[in-house]
């Protein structure tokens, strides 16, 4: 396997940056060799952010920021219509959104298309950061089960890693996200 | 290495983390006594992890809230004074604004660990990375080590403090890693246990002097012409000389016990069957390492060194490997403006005495976090090639602008 480039469109407050580390943790429990890191530019609450994950057999040597993504994780719902979300995605890609609507509802370009309403699992489960729905684990478990970067059973671990306290809900946000989300 | 086999080749404990924990890490397994600390973006990570290791019990070090980066390496000249191992950490105009009392640290011979989260100086104001910063503090006679990876950042820090407080050295170092491109990026990082980091790290132990009120003498004197300042900085050479043996034996140590090479004054891949070579350092040489390896695939003949310890210089070690190649290709992430890239101008005057010399042509790429790809970086090994065919006329050209001076 090659490098596998993921990158991930949020809004600041959604969590993106995080959903982010927690597949490249559960991907290194697969014993692969992740890397994420967030676009380094100001993060705010509510402004679109950027974050990258990647996941290679050996030590992923690359130092530069992710311009065509293999998989393409759009977290908030909103994001979904902005052309420039979709800018480089490679020829056979996959998109994974946040989305009520079904996966024929994503271009067409993209070889595998995956929508769950991660906002509907979160509000479910009462995952809010100051009042606002966190989508991300939810986005995590769908990201697993339609790109297969990492099992189920390694995104409850790295979630229970990571989360502490919050862990519990977290992960059942992520199975049902793995359970809901719809795949063409 | 695959993820699996270098996860059985070590003791420790995996953890995804950024390099700016892996150094707070470094600092804690280093048993550090004296952490003055004063924030900057993108530093202050590693000050805020080092203040939940003492505040949790798991280092056992005072921590100093300065109000400057003057104050923060003027109380680690203190604290290193009376033999304690001292620690901080900063960036950019921080850097800058330590500049006095680096020159104090060396002078009065201090080991004094720091990293050094490299990132651009303003104006115009920018928090992302070039290294500017570690190389405008280039004659302080500071060691400094520039990393490319987490991993290489936490154990450049244990092996560094080694190097320092070597009998022949007693230097001050820094260990240099991009601003938010390691800083803020998680990876891989093998935690070393505590005995361990003990059995190869021993506790600082000033071989030459300390401040001690109940022993006292006195240091900083008014020297004259005919006095001994002159021999002192001489010692002050020759001790930055001795650190790139030590390194060379330190890191082999190291490696034995650790099982993690990762190169000592410099690092190289494919040095020895390649007409060019590309230097680099910092996570420059590790997006070379990968565009390096695209080249080689594409019938190119070129291999990759990255310059780790950047004070004292691998002069000699470039030179060897520089012999009978085609042309070195040398990408600077700082400039020394009106002349060209640092790296390129030091291993130009380096290559100098060697008879067998091949041309150097530099680029300076990156500035202020501008990106620089795989692309990129094939691009400028092209632009080499033919340069050198055509003649090379500078030290340096500027790769990447988006405005074009008139004539260029």
């Amino acid at each position: 396997m090659g490098v596998v480039e993921v990158r991930w469109h949020g809004r600041g407050g959604q969590g993106t940056v995080l959903a982010s580390r927690i597949l490249a943790k559960a991907a290194f429990y697969e014993g692969k060799w992740p890397q994420a890191f967030p676009f380094f530019g100001a993060e705010r609450r509510g402004a679109p952010v950027m974050a990258f994950t990647r996941i290679g057999s050996y030590e992923i040597k690359l130092r530069s920021q992710v311009y065509e993504p293999d998989v393409l994780v759009i977290v908030d719902p909103l994001l979904v219509r902005l052309p420039d979300v979709y800018r480089g995605l490679k020829r056979g890609g996959t998109i994974v959104a946040n989305t009520r609507a079904g996966p024929e509802s994503l271009p067409g370009e993209a070889e595998t298309r995956g929508t769950v309403d991660a906002t509907g699992i979160a509000l479910e489960l009462g995952l809010r950061v100051a009042g606002l729905p966190v989508p991300n684990t939810a986005m995590v478990g769908a990201v697993a089960r339609v790109t297969g970067l990492a099992g189920l059973d390694s995104v409850r671990r790295a979630i229970g890693e990571m989360l502490g306290s919050r862990a519990e809900e977290n992960v059942r946000a992520a199975e049902l996200g793995y359970e809901r989300v719809r795949v063409i | 290495m695959t993820a699996q086999a270098s996860r059985l080749a070590e003791g420790g404990r995996w953890d995804i983390i950024t390099a700016n924990h892996a150094v707070a890490h470094a600092a804690r397994l280093a048993r550090v006594q004296v952490v003055p600390a004063y924030p900057i973006t993108p530093q202050t990570t590693i000050v805020e992890y080092l203040a939940d290791f003492i505040e949790r019990g798991e280092l056992d070090a005072r921590y100093i809230r300065v109000e400057s980066e003057h104050s923060a390496m003027a109380a680690a000249i203190g604290a290193s004074t009376v033999g304690a191992r001292a620690f901080t950490a900063t960036a950019s105009q921080g850097l800058l604004l330590m500049h006095e009392v680096l020159h104090w640290a060396v002078g009065a011979r201090l080991p004094i660990g720091m990293a050094v989260v490299n990132r651009a100086v303003g104006p115009p104001w920018s928090i992302h990375v070039d290294h500017q910063d570690a190389i405008s503090q280039r004659d302080t006679g500071w060691l400094q080590l520039f990393v490319s990876s987490n991993q290489e950042a936490l154990d450049s820090v244990l092996m560094m403090y080694k190097v320092a407080e070597s009998p022949d050295v007693l230097l001050p170092f820094m260990v240099c890693l991009d601003g938010f491109v390691l800083s803020h990026t998680y990876a891989p990082v093998n935690i070393p246990d505590q005995g361990d980091v003990d059995s190869f790290l021993p506790p600082y132990d000033p071989p030459h002097w300390r401040m001690d009120p109940d022993a006292p003498i006195t240091y900083g004197n008014l020297v004259m012409p005919d006095q001994l300042y002159m021999e002192m900085r001489w010692s002050i050479d020759r001790a930055s000389r001795a650190a790139k043996d030590r390194l060379k034996e330190i890191s082999t140590e190291f490696a034995e016990k650790f099982g993690r090479y990762h190169g000592s004054a410099i690092y190289e891949r494919w040095s020895q069957d390649s007409d060019y070579l590309m230097v680099a350092s910092g996570t420059l040489a590790s997006e070379a390492e990968v565009a390096i390896e695209e080249l080689r695939r594409e019938g190119e003949s070129v291999g990759l060194v990255k310059i780790r310890l950047y004070r004292p210089f691998p002069g000699e070690e470039i030179t060897e490997l520089a012999a009978g190649k085609k042309g070195i290709i040398v990408v600077d992430r700082s400039v020394s403006f009106g002349h060209g890239g640092p790296l390129a101008s030091d291993l130009r005057a380096s290559l100098y005495h060697a008879e067998d010399r091949p041309p150097v042509v530099g680029f300076i790429a990156g500035l202020g976090g501008r990106d620089v790809r795989v692309r990129d970086l094939k691009a400028i090994f092209r632009s080499a090639k033919r340069k050198i065919s055509e003649g090379v006329d500078r030290v340096s050209y500027w790769y990447g602008l988006k405005v074009r001076e008139v004539g260029e």
